[in-house]
């Protein structure tokens, strides 16, 4: 997440200091990435030092004031003409936790995601309370009023539902998969190419649980995160 | 399973459903959830073809809450579904609804109940093309036998609490899909109705009129009916209370929402 840019963002609707750039940083986010102000005035020190806000003297209160120059207003504009780099995804925990499951013995894999989609549903069920909430706030504005705070804050909720519904139907997605390849894997897995013995969980799930080695091999998740990253 | 379930449902503080008891007790209604579902067992087909649907299943919804039932297909969702609407009877266990054991009820009993306490909400909207939407609203209320002058009052209300009374003469072929399927709330909860069973009432809509409609059933819950929602999208599924997962006809797990205060607590956003 861009801080940097999040402030030349705020700046540029006009001088702003520190303490009044967190406050408007949250407002706009809903606190979902809390700044503390000490990141705050080292963030705004480096952008000083680059070049791209200046101080702008104090206001009635002696609030120290910093303006975005030219050269901020280049940054901000390539900022939101380049798209987020999504070719170098950073290492997702979840997607190396199943790669590790698949064919470990004595891990239910099903219960490894079950145990994941139920948490990350209860996510889904709290941002949603919350963009109910937001939305409620919304209607009670007069008519025809455009809060960009009220909006920026439902567009931030909006992503972290999306995201986790990602998470989620990929996972729904994982364990599909993993009953349907399951048989298949089980008439596969030969005794000189299973490392492991099949099926130990011991669970009664008739599919699924439990998958032999040999069904890393068959594709599975492997193939998913076989992505080199060099 | 893991034992992490079994801790994390123990562990689960028993809450929910307070607000509905609040709710029910506001409106004078009967304590107690609208709908109980007990060791509820469906077994289709004999020997061989044997198929167990639902094995054992244990619900309580109480007035003012949402559940949503989530599972791969085959996992007995509709099932559940139509055993809790008294479309079909379980091979064991028992269905509550108000107070009514819909098992040992006479097949009389089972339809006034039907007609009077249970709504539904389907996929493709059910609205009767050649009725405008107060008339779909209405036609429920004149099948349990008021006058039609007093259900199509009835409808406008109900159409106006919605937020919907700029559709009231509106046929549903004038609609978008999310208006009717609001229409088809409406009608699920007209007159003293507060059980609805929807299933899969979003699927063919796209992500932000799901919303609208899964908005508006939530506060009708809000208000004090009690929802069962059957969906296998976990963005709407994220609309309720609670959620429960069903594999193999047997519930593996359920999910309750964090206590209102906790929320901006910074444990949920991350």
């Amino acid at each position: 997440m861009s801080i940097r840019h999040g402030l030349l963002a705020l700046l540029e609707r006009g001088p702003r200091y520190g303490y009044q750039l967190r406050t408007e940083f949250e407002s706009r986010t809903g606190s979902t990435w809390p700044l503390n102000v000490g990141q705050v005035y080292t963030t705004v020190a480096r952008l000083e030092r680059d070049g791209l806000v200046v101080p702008a003297g104090e206001d009635e209160a002696g609030h120290a004031l910093y303006a975005i120059t030219e050269d901020g207003r280049d940054e901000l504009r390539r900022w939101f003409a380049t798209p987020v780099d999504r070719t170098s995804p950073p290492r997702d925990e979840l997607a190396i936790k199943l790669a590790m499951a698949v064919g470990s013995p004595g891990v239910d894999v099903r219960a490894v995601i079950q145990s994941q989609r139920s948490h990350t549903i209860r996510a889904m069920q709290d941002y949603t309370r919350l963009k109910a909430q937001a939305l409620e706030e919304a209607m009670t504005r007069e008519p025809g009023v455009f809060d960009a705070d009220d909006i920026a804050w439902q567009l931030v909720l909006d992503q972290m539902i999306f995201q986790a519904e990602a998470e989620a139907r990929w996972l729904d997605h994982c364990e599909t998969r993993l009953i349907r390849l399951a048989p298949r894997a089980a008439a596969s897995a030969r005794p000189d190419t299973a490392a492991a013995p099949a099926g130990e969980s011991g669970t009664d799930d008739q599919a699924g649980s439990g998958l032999p080695q040999g069904s890393a091999r068959n594709g599975g998740l492997r193939g998913a995160l076989r992505r080199p990253r060099r | 399973m893991s034992s992490e379930y079994a801790s994390a449902q123990a562990g689960e503080p028993a809450e929910e459903g307070g607000g509905g008891a609040r709710e029910a007790a506001a409106a004078g209604r009967r304590a107690g959830p609208v709908l109980e579902l007990v060791e509820l067992t469906r077994v289709h087909g004999e020997g061989a073809a044997e198929v167990q649907a639902l094995r054992g299943v244990d619900l309580e919804v109480a007035a003012g809450e949402l559940v949503a039932v989530m599972g791969p297909s085959g996992s007995g969702k509709s099932t559940l579904l139509t055993l809790a609407g008294g479309l079909d009877m379980p091979t064991s266990g028992r269905v509550v609804v108000e107070g009514t054991d819909l098992t040992t009820a006479s097949r009389k009993e089972l339809a006034a109940l039907r007609r009077r306490s249970i709504g539904y909400v389907f996929q493709d909207y059910n609205l009767i093309p050649a009725l405008t939407a107060a008339e779909n609203v209405a036609l429920p209320r004149e099948l349990d036998g008021i006058s039609s002058r007093r259900a199509r009052k009835e409808a406008l209300a109900a159409l106006e609490e919605f937020g919907l009374q700029q559709l009231a003469d509106r046929f549903p072929d004038e609609m978008s899909g999310g208006q009717q399927q609001r229409v088809a709330i409406a009608r699920a909860l007209v007159g003293d109705r507060r059980l609805v069973l929807a299933d899969e009432p979003t699927g063919a809509l796209d992500s932000e009129t799901g919303d609208a409609v899964l908005a508006l059933l939530r506060s009708r819950c809000d208000a004090g009916a009690a929802g069962i929602l059957v969906t296998h999208e976990p963005r709407f599924a994220a609309w309720a209370d609670r959620v429960v997962f069903l594999r193999d006809g047997s519930v593996v797990d359920t999910t309750l929402r964090s206590a209102a205060e906790s929320l901006l607590a910074g444990g949920a956003a991350q």
